[in-house]
């Protein structure tokens, strides 16, 4: 099994640890998962699946809970509007 | 149509930490089929989480997970239970698949999340809860070289800034709200709990050199986007403390939200069980946080308890009963220790974010004189994360009562909502 992986996140490619969450890949990136309804950019709170911060659109399904998903290789994760 | 499963349990545990591991491994040495589903990735919980930098478990959380494995648990993880279609069935939804889930007895182990109290920048980039930057690191987030404030109240706090630091970050400051005479008190009383001794004296190790400070709480986080500075009150005095994180989270409030979907009935936010962790409701147990926040060691002996009561041991369970009252007066010190002072009700501003899902300001909460009248008026509550982080903020900033639960207790896909198990005809993937 390779020591990395490497996926897309709003266009930045990373690499991350294999094992390693989306969220983690966002935070990594320095990328925002979300837009929130008036505007502002979010990251993720809990880490653990309850407050919906880290939701991103992951191989296009929109609304992933990031923290909850890990990595796979060529993933392409994109900023939920 | 995703895939749709049907699975039949004699004894079924929602949650994957450890009260439910200790549910199913003594449910599993009588009962034929138990079954157990999680969330997440893997079983372990919050507290035994794995992941590329969860470390070498405890020899305790070792033995508990071998033991799950050799016993034949069924374990579905990645799977949410968001639904209540009829008594005897529970809903959960993975990626891409459905399952419906039937038991004759349920072993409800959901756990805890943490308490968020809102300030002004809490919802800024790399402000996080304690225990969530915690995940996200044993998760494969790097935080060598970090500067990261951790904040909040509870012994949570100590234990995720020893492991950070273990990690190479560098903690400034840990701010705990609870007096130094609450904490002084709370290190009198852990004289009557060994076992607790001990830990609490390989964390002091373990956090020796960090500044801790009582009576301490972040007022306001400061950042363009992103977190730059986290601004401390320090009993009473104000101090500016970059940072890259703000690690934040007040004690845990229990996820109850499924047993009550349930029916079963609570007291003070906790679900009511007797003696043999059973609930209101005939055939569900409880076991572990939901029932009172008491860590690790109560979440075991409970969870055995209710495996044990499932399946009808009644003279086993009653064996570990004393075990589990020592634990309980330990929760009930918890409770004392690490209740919120009143001046954390004055750190939002008016336009403060209560609710980040609706982004719902403090200004327009304040006039409403309940949860209900807030949901109805502001959309409080009501995004996805279901009033999760702002009903435990709201109950305590203006003493609201939560609601009932509706289905689905977790947002769904709406293919997921749509299959109910009345209505599909044919089943596609029972698994034997």
């Amino acid at each position: 099994m390779p020591s990395e992986v490497t996926v897309r996140v709003n266009g930045v490619t990373v690499s991350v640890p294999a094992g390693a969450t989306v969220a983690v890949a966002m935070v990594i990136a320095g990328q925002p998962c979300r837009t929130s309804v008036t505007g502002e950019v979010r990251g993720p709170l809990c880490g653990m699946g309850i407050c919906f911060e880290c939701r991103a659109t992951v191989n296009g399904l929109p609304h992933s809970r990031t923290c909850q998903l890990l990595c796979e290789p060529d993933m392409e994760v994109k900023m939920d509007e | 149509m995703n895939n749709y499963s049907r699975e039949r349990f004699d004894v079924l545990v929602v949650g994957g930490g450890p009260a439910g591991i200790a549910a199913a491994v003594r449910a599993a040495e009588t009962a034929a089929r138990v079954g157990i589903v999680d969330e997440d990735v893997t079983t372990g919980g919050q507290i035994w989480r794995g992941g590329p930098s969860g470390g070498k478990h405890s020899s305790e959380a070792s033995r508990w997970l071998e033991q799950l494995k050799k016993a034949g648990v069924i374990e579905l993880c990645g799977k949410r239970v968001f639904h209540y279609p009829e008594a005897g069935i529970l809903m959960a939804e993975g990626l891409n698949d459905i399952w419906e889930l039937s038991y004759r007895n349920l072993v409800l182990a959901t756990g805890a999340r943490e308490r968020f109290l809102p300030f002004p920048g809490w919802t800024l980039q790399n402000v996080m809860g304690a225990g969530g930057l915690q995940a996200l690191v044993k998760s494969g987030l790097p935080i060598r070289g970090k500067r990261v404030v951790v904040a909040g109240s509870g012994p949570l706090l100590l234990a995720v800034a020893s492991y950070l630091r273990k990690h190479g970050a560098e903690i400034p400051l840990i701010c705990e709200q609870a007096s130094w005479s609450q904490l002084a008190r709370f290190a009198t009383k852990l004289i009557r709990f060994p076992e607790k001794i001990r830990q609490g004296l390989q964390l002091r190790r373990d956090i020796a050199g960090i500044p801790l400070a009582a009576s301490s709480w972040p007022v306001a986080a400061h950042g363009k986007g992103t977190l730059e500075a986290a601004i401390i009150s320090r009993t009473g005095k104000s101090e500016t403390v970059k940072c890259d994180y703000l690690a934040c989270g007040f004690h845990l409030v229990p996820n109850s939200e499924l047993p009550i979907l349930l029916g079963c009935r609570t007291r003070n936010g906790y679900v009511q069980v007797n003696d043999f962790q059973q609930t209101t409701v005939d055939g569900v147990l409880c076991a572990g946080e939901p029932t009172g926040i008491g860590g690790v060691d109560l979440a075991l002996v409970e969870g055995q308890i209710a495996g044990l009561a499932a399946t009808g041991r009644t003279s086993e369970a009653l064996a570990l009963f004393s075990k589990r009252e020592r634990f309980r007066r330990f929760a009930r010190l918890l409770d004392e220790t690490f209740c919120l002072c009143s001046e954390l009700r004055t750190l939002p501003s008016g336009d403060t974010l209560i609710c980040r899902c609706e982004d719902v300001p403090y200004s327009r909460l304040r006039e409403h004189t309940s949860w209900r009248a807030a949901k109805l008026h502001t959309r409080c509550g009501m995004g996805p994360c279901q009033g999760r982080i702002c009903g435990p903020a709201t109950q305590f900033l203006f003493k609201w009562n939560p609601d009932s639960v509706r289905p689905p207790v977790f947002p769904a896909r709406v293919a997921h909502l749509a299959a109910q198990p009345q209505s599909i005809p044919e089943v596609t993937g029972e698994i034997q």
